[in-house]
């Protein structure tokens, strides 16, 4: 157990080593940032659930070219497979379609969240970007990211935390099972 | 090796933790809202993840158990992040089901029953 990456023996990621990786980022970036901003623009709610999707699934590659190959592969197991889907279940059972039930108004609402969040971001842009514009050597050993360390990590270290998790999401069954067939 | 810089990924992060924000304030339907709750907790998954690579410590083969485990804790928050925003997701959506019986109308700006 003292060393923790050295059973890992994980394949290095082949593929973009030394050129190409800039690039390829910032197309994956690009894609996942005009599909967030799909999810807010789009007056459909299931316009707005696909580009969610879309934006999950270029998440899951950015994941893999960070080397987190487990989180990657979770990303696209736990929310594309399964938070989204529950998503595009209760959009279809409330029949959102309606349009005049998502048409925004044209209310002051719009333009004061746009200015809060483009103060927002540059404020918290100025304060943490500038002092990290010079690291882009990963410290991170090779394979920290395959199933074996992560799941050797989850259940020894962390494993107080994994249990509570487990029983949040057992309440979390029980609590959603309760408000769905509850009459009120 | 020139890789991408850390200040990249936290840019990313930060741009749609903002897109976000300003869904959640600006659009009036709950699932609407939801999902840019999701896409709030994503980029700050890509923050934990995208600090997990780029930790400022390496951690080579054979250090302690202690430095070895705070090796994985960014990646261990993922982990809990996702369970929780699953939970939250299921309760969430069976809370606006049941609004959505109650009324029938799931306009955020009419639930103002706590306005007092």
């Amino acid at each position: 157990m003292l060393n923790l990456f050295a059973a890992a023996a994980a394949p290095k990621m082949a593929g973009f080593a030394i050129t190409g990786e800039l690039p390829f980022f910032a197309a994956l970036a690009g894609l996942a940032m005009l599909s967030a901003v799909g999810v807010v623009a789009f007056n459909n709610a299931v316009r707005s659930a696909l580009c969610l999707v879309l934006n999950f699934f270029v998440l899951a590659g950015i994941y893999f070219t960070l080397n987190a190959e487990m989180m990657g592969i979770t990303q696209v197991v736990v929310y594309t497979g399964a938070i989204m889907v529950l998503f595009l279940f209760v959009i279809m059972l409330l029949n959102l379609s309606a349009p005049a039930l998502l048409q925004d108004k044209n209310d002051p609402k719009t333009a004061v969240g746009m200015t809060l969040g483009m103060v927002m971001f540059t404020l918290v842009a100025l304060q943490v970007l500038p002092g990290l514009m010079s690291k882009t050597e990963p410290g991170a050993v090779d394979g920290y990211g395959s199933p074996v360390n992560v799941g050797r990590a989850l259940f020894t270290g962390f494993v107080i935390p994994f249990e509570a998790v487990s029983i949040l999401l057992l309440i979390g069954i029980v609590g959603s099972i309760l408000l769905a067939k509850r009459r009120f | 090796m020139s890789g991408v810089p850390l200040a990249a990924y936290l840019a990313l992060g930060l741009f749609m933790f903002m897109t976000g924000v300003v869904g959640v304030v600006i659009r009036r339907s709950p699932i609407v809202i939801f999902m840019c709750i999701e896409l709030m907790l994503n980029a700050v998954n890509l923050t934990f993840l995208a600090f997990a690579r780029y930790q400022f410590s390496p951690m080579v083969a054979g250090n302690s158990f202690k430095e070895g485990q705070s090796a994985m804790a960014g990646q261990m928050m993922v982990i809990f992040v996702m369970a929780v925003a699953a939970a939250e997701v299921a309760v969430g959506l069976g809370i606006i089901m049941a609004i959505f019986r109650l009324r029938d109308n799931i306009d955020i700006d009419e639930m103002n029953l706590l306005k007092g």
